[in-house]
This record gives C-alpha cells, structure tokens and sequence, in this order.
C-alpha cells in the first residue's frame, strides 16, 4: 500500500465559522494505480490533494505514506519527501518566469542530496519524457499553455516520485491542448507512474483506472472507470492486460 | 563517502545561492542602489578616515627619519617575564647614579642628560601661573632638544654639583608673569621655594604634526636640584654621533645600562631605549581616539543601512511569495529558504561595502593631492579593507536574519495562493 489515509480531517476557523473541508477520508491507494477524483467546487479536493502532496497537514486523521507516519514529521523530513517522493502538478504551472524551461525543470535537484551530478542531463532527460526536447531553452512566456504544463511535469517527474499529484492539471487548457497532456499521463502511467489527478471533466476522468468522487469533505463514491470507447481505449487495453498479469 | 561529498554540496550550493542573489539584485538594480547608500557612504567615510591616519603616520616617521633619530629615549620598563615582571615601579626606577660614566662607556654616544619631570605652582609678586611645568635637565639637554639660551647663561657644572636654586625660563613663563624681556637675576618662587633666574630659553620648534611639547609655561633646573626637591621619576635622552649611529649607541647604551642595573645574563631588560617610537604612541592614541569616533559615526550609518537593508529583504520576500511557495513545494527545506534569503542580504551588503571602498579609494586618491594637507602619503591599509568588508557582510547577515526567518516559515499552501 503505498497511500494510506485514515479519519483524515481538514477544519479551517474563519471567524465564528468553522469549515469542515475534510471530513473523515478513509483512503488507499497501491503503487502504479491512476485515480482521478472529481466533484463539485469547494468539496475538498484541493485539500485532500494538498494534504496528499505533504503541503499541508490534516487537522486529524493519519497519512502513511510508503510506510512512513507524516504527520510526525518536522519540517525538514515534510521537505524531503515532497523533494524525494511527490511531483506535484499545479493548476496555474507555478514555473519561474526567469528561469529557462531546463532550469525549472532541474529546481528540485537543487534540494536533492544527489541533485548535483548530472544536473541538466538529467533535466533535459525529463524534458524529452514530455516531448519538449527542442524547448529547453525557452522561457516561460515562450511557451505555450501546454508546453508550460508539460514543462511542470517534467519538473514534477524529476527526482522519480512515488507518486504524481496534479490539481486540475487541463483547467487552464483548451481541449486539443488537454489531449496532449492526457496522453503524457496515460503513457507515463504505462510506464508504471503512479497518478492521482483532480478533475471537473469526465473525459480526463476516464483516463483513469479508477474515479472518486467527493462531496461535503467526504468520499462519496470510489469506482472503476467504466469503459469509455474514445478517450479511454488505450487505458482499457493496459488494464486488461494487468489483469491478465494478475491472474 | 557522504562526509567528504557535503562540503562539496554545501560549497555549491553557496555558489548556486551566490549566482542567484546577484541575479537578483541586478534584476532589481535602482532599488539595490539605493538601498545599500547608507553602507556604502559609510563604509567610504571610514576607510577614508583611516587612509588619512595612516598617510598622516607614514609623514611623521618621515619627519623624524629626517631630524629627530639620533635622540634616545631611556625610560624604565616592566618586562612581561622573569624575576622582574612583578617588581614595583619603585624598585624599576632609575637612580642617577646608574647612569654614571654612560658618556665613556658609550662611544657612539654625542650627548646625555637626566630629565624629571613636575608640575608645580610659579609665584613672582601677584602674579603666579598653577602647574607650570618644572623639568630638571642638565647642561647637554640643550645641545639634544637644540633648544638654547638666548638670554643670560645655561647651568654650570657647579649648578648641578651643588643643586643650586637657580633656573631658566622659556618666554611663555616670562610672559605671564610680566617679567622683564631681560629677566636675569630676578627670582621667582616654585612652591615655596625661591630660584633664581639666570636665563631664558628659546621656545620649542613648532611642528606641524604634534602638540608642542614647548607649549606653555615652561621652567628648568638643574636636575640634581629637581631630583631633591620634587623626586620625581626621572629618564634619560641620549644624542648618538649621527642617526646612522643610532643603533650603535643604542646598544652600547643598553650594554652599559645592564650593567649599571645588575641585571643578570638571563634577565630581561627592565628599561626601554625608543627612538621616536614615544611621539608615534602619542599620535597613535590621537589616532585610536578619532578612529572610534569615526567608527561610532560610521556604526550608526551602518546602523541605518542595515535597516534599509532590512526593509528591502522584506519587500523582496513578499513579492517573491509564490517562488517561495513553489520552491518548498519542490523540496526546499526552511534552512535553504534561510540560507538563500540570507546569502542574498550579506551579498547586497557585500556589494555595498566594495562600493563603499571603491569610494574610500577615490576620496584617498583625492586626499593625497590636496595641498598643504599633509595627506600625500595617505592609502588604505589591507586590514581596513578587511574590516570594513567583513562588517558590511555583518550587518547583512544580523539585518538578513529577520526577513530569512520569516522566508523560510511561510506555509507553503499559503505561500502559493499569494497573489
Ligand atoms: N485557507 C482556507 N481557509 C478557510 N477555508 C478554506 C481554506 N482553504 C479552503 N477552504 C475551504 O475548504 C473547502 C474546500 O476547498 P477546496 O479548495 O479543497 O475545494 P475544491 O474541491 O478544490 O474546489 P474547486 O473545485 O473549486 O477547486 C471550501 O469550502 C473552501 O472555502
Ligand atoms: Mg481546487
């Protein structure tokens, strides 16, 4: 079990008011699965994917993350396992407006024990794993939405996380461009990367191998993905073939 | 393998912040400018203050190269080690009969006389001067300070042998106690005792640099008569042949003096023989005392500096709330966020104190062709260089600490919702 939240909850105090954001999740997730979580706007997504990536700290509730306890971590450990363990994919890109494309994606490196060695080689490696070889140079405003976005997950793949976390990662994108990033995902999943993803589209949901969705804080429901013909072929095949292996 | 491979993270790691902070400062070149104003006008004023001392130094070594090294101070002297270094003043003084038969012994000393010193009140009729200077010299003193009679007669042989109450003034004592120009064979009391004049001396030569030691009332005596009444400590001034001789004679005097003092083989030397190491310790007191003061006014420049550097590390850190944000959430432990936030204060601050002694350069470039300031020697010593550059660094990491600290706290989640 690679993600094991228990009783999990986020309560925020905003004056006399007081928010439950999460409400008791109870969640598992294994190595190598793709679980996209949806939901109606202020459910809780984004603090659950917050709390996943070790950004921010439940208000109760445990987080086991492979096999390690987070919540009794201090600062620094919490530092080293979004350095060494978490990519995390932000809606908004968050890339350095001054940094060149090989420079964003190699700032996790700079904060690695081994970052030193081979840095941009590395760097322009994660960059080619998103097909963006030939922009290594580019800054920020040079490039477009996607590429922006595919730039970040090369940062978020870097160091090899156990798993990638990415908030609405297609909401800042048209739909041609979320094709391109859906097909990055589904094709680093093959390659046995482990994906959580919130999302408000189905198509992007049906990428998936499995679908949670949240409501009030709470997981509502938590399913397999059922078998959508355009966009989820290339999953439905990958899964049959997993099964397959399991048998 | 992991201990000796940190160092060389850290080492990179300190570049890489280096490279950084420097990016962004000339990003941010106006601001940074301005900011480090009050360090560099600081840094300049001081290291300036200094040069000046330094040339004004170096111009009185030469003075004194050129007139005044073949005068020997002999003072007594507590060594730091062995049998002596606990004596008491009393035990170290010297006695003039220690020095008894030095211009024999001495070859290549010219010229010797004892000195006392007093201060001591001057009465003739209603007028009177308090702590008029009262020195006891013998016959050769004149020679030595080249200071002669120019009125009457200096003392004789028989003055000393006899400690005769008998003195010289300079033209300042006459002066005030409206004395006639011709003041021969009137007398005047010190204490209650009563002298008689029989010349005057000439004033001291006016140096440019020093406060005169002429300045004053001034009254001689023969020394013996000085030794018996006032007893007050006495030293020595010897004159050598020439200054090429000078350490010559210093040597036989010290030769001479050891054994006039007893002193054994494995003693240390309970007396010093200076050159003109006496007026440098002067000017160098002079010196510390404006240098402090300059310090002071250059600590509260710095003071000021370091708070605007303060303030700018703290408007930097909110506006680059977000890479903060974003650079935690890659990874960053607070004590990078730390370390970055603070290497970029102390190179602001660094930066500020080059400028600074940039400026202190051109302003001593500047000193020395000044006419008529005495300043041609000045230039800024290594060590101030040192100083002003390490304390520059300082403030920046004393001024830094508090904007560092609060960098490196920030939440992460809110870091990155800042607009
Ligand atoms: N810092 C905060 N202080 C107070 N309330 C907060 C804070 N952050 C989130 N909340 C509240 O917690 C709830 C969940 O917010 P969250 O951002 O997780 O929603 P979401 O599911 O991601 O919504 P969206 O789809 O719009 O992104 C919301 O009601 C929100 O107002
Ligand atoms: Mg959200």
């Amino acid at each position: 079990m690679l993600i094991r939240l228990t009783g999990i909850k986020k309560i925020y105090q905003v004056g006399v008011e007081t928010i439950h954001a999460l409400d008791g999740v109870d969640l598992q997730v294994d190595a190598n699965e793709f679980v996209a979580i949806m939901g109606p706007s202020g459910s809780g997504k984004s603090t659950l994917m917050n709390i996943l990536g070790c950004l921010d700290r439940p208000t109760h509730g445990t987080y086991e993350l492979a096999g390690e306890q987070t919540s009794r971590m201090g600062g620094s450990a919490l530092a080293r396992v979004r350095n060494q363990r978490i990519g995390f994919v932000f809606q908004s890109f968050e890339l350095m407006p001054r940094f060149s494309a090989v420079r964003n994606v190699a700032l996790p490196l700079t904060y690695s024990p081994d970052g030193w060695s081979n840095r941009r080689r590395k760097a322009l490696d994660a960059l080619a794993r998103v097909n963006l070889a030939d922009r290594a140079a580019h800054r920020p405003n040079q490039l477009s939405g996607g590429q922006k976005q595919r730039v970040a997950i090369a940062r978020a793949l870097i160091n090899q996380p156990d798993i990638l976390l990415a908030d609405e990662p297609t909401g800042n994108l048209d739909s041609r461009t979320t094709e391109d990033i859906l097909k990055l995902l589904v094709q680093l999943h093959r390659e046995g990367q482990t994906i959580i993803i919130v999302t408000h589209e189905r198509d992007v949901a049906a990428c998936a191998q499995r679908v949670i969705h949240m409501h009030d804080g709470r997981i509502h429901s938590d399913q397999p993905v059922e078998q959508d013909p355009d966009v989820g072929s290339v999953v439905a095949a990958k899964r049959q073939r997993d099964s397959q292996e399991a048998v | 393998m992991s201990l000796l491979r940190t160092p060389f993270y850290l080492a990179r790691f300190l570049l890489q912040s280096i490279l950084l902070a420097l990016g962004q400062i000339w990003m941010n070149k106006t601001r940074s400018v301005l900011t480090t104003t009050g360090i560099v006008i600081g840094v300049a004023a001081v290291t300036a203050v200094i040069a000046a001392l330094t040339g004004l130094r170096s111009n009185i070594l030469g003075e004194f190269e050129a007139l005044g090294t073949n005068k020997l101070y002999i003072i007594p002297y507590r060594p730091d080690t062995g049998r002596f270094q606990h004596a008491s003043g009393r035990t170290l003084r010297f006695t003039p009969d220690q020095f008894d038969g030095l211009v024999e012994h001495c070859p290549s000393v010219a010229g010797f006389t004892l000195l006392a010193d007093a201060a001591d009140k001057v009465i003739r009729g209603d007028r009177s001067i308090d702590g008029a200077r009262i020195t006891g010299i013998q016959p050769a003193w004149h020679e030595i300070e080249n200071r002669t009679v120019t009125l009457g007669r200096p003392f004789s042989l028989l003055d000393e042998q006899r400690a005769a109450y008998v003195c010289l003034i300079n033209p300042e004592t006459r002066d005030q106690l409206r004395l006639d120009r011709d003041c021969n064979g009137q007398s005047i009391y010190i204490g209650n005792r009563r002298f008689l004049i029989v010349g005057v001396v000439e004033p001291a030569v006016q140096s440019a640099l020093f406060l005169n030691q002429g300045e004053g009332a001034e009254v001689f005596v023969p020394f013996r008569t000085h030794w018996n009444v006032w007893q007050s400590r006495l030293i020595a001034i010897a004159a050598s042949q020439s200054p090429d001789v000078s350490d010559d004679a210093r040597a036989e005097v010290r030769f001479f003096l050891r054994q006039t003092r007893e002193l054994k083989p494995d003693d240390p030397d309970t007396f010093r023989i200076e050159v003109i190491e006496q007026y440098l310790r002067q000017f160098d007191r002079v010196a510390a005392t404006i240098t402090m003061v300059a310090g002071a006014i250059v600590g509260v420049s710095l003071l000021v500096g370091g708070v605007g550097i303060m303030n700018i590390m703290l408007v930097s850190v909110s506006e680059r709330t977000r890479e903060i944000g974003l650079r935690k959430a890659v990874g960053a432990r607070p004590a990078a966020i730390l370390f970055q936030f603070l290497i970029e204060a102390v190179t602001l601050c660094s930066l500020g104190g080059l400028l600074g002694i940039a400026g202190g350069w051109a302003l001593t470039l500047l000193m020395a062709v000044l006419p008529g300031a005495q300043l041609d020697k000045a230039y800024i010593p290594l060590w101030a260089i040192a100083v002003a550059f390490g304390f520059s660094a300082l403030v920046g990491v004393f001024f830094g600490m508090f904007p560092a600290f609060k960098a490196a706290g920030l939440d992460p989640i809110e870091a990155l919702r800042h607009e």
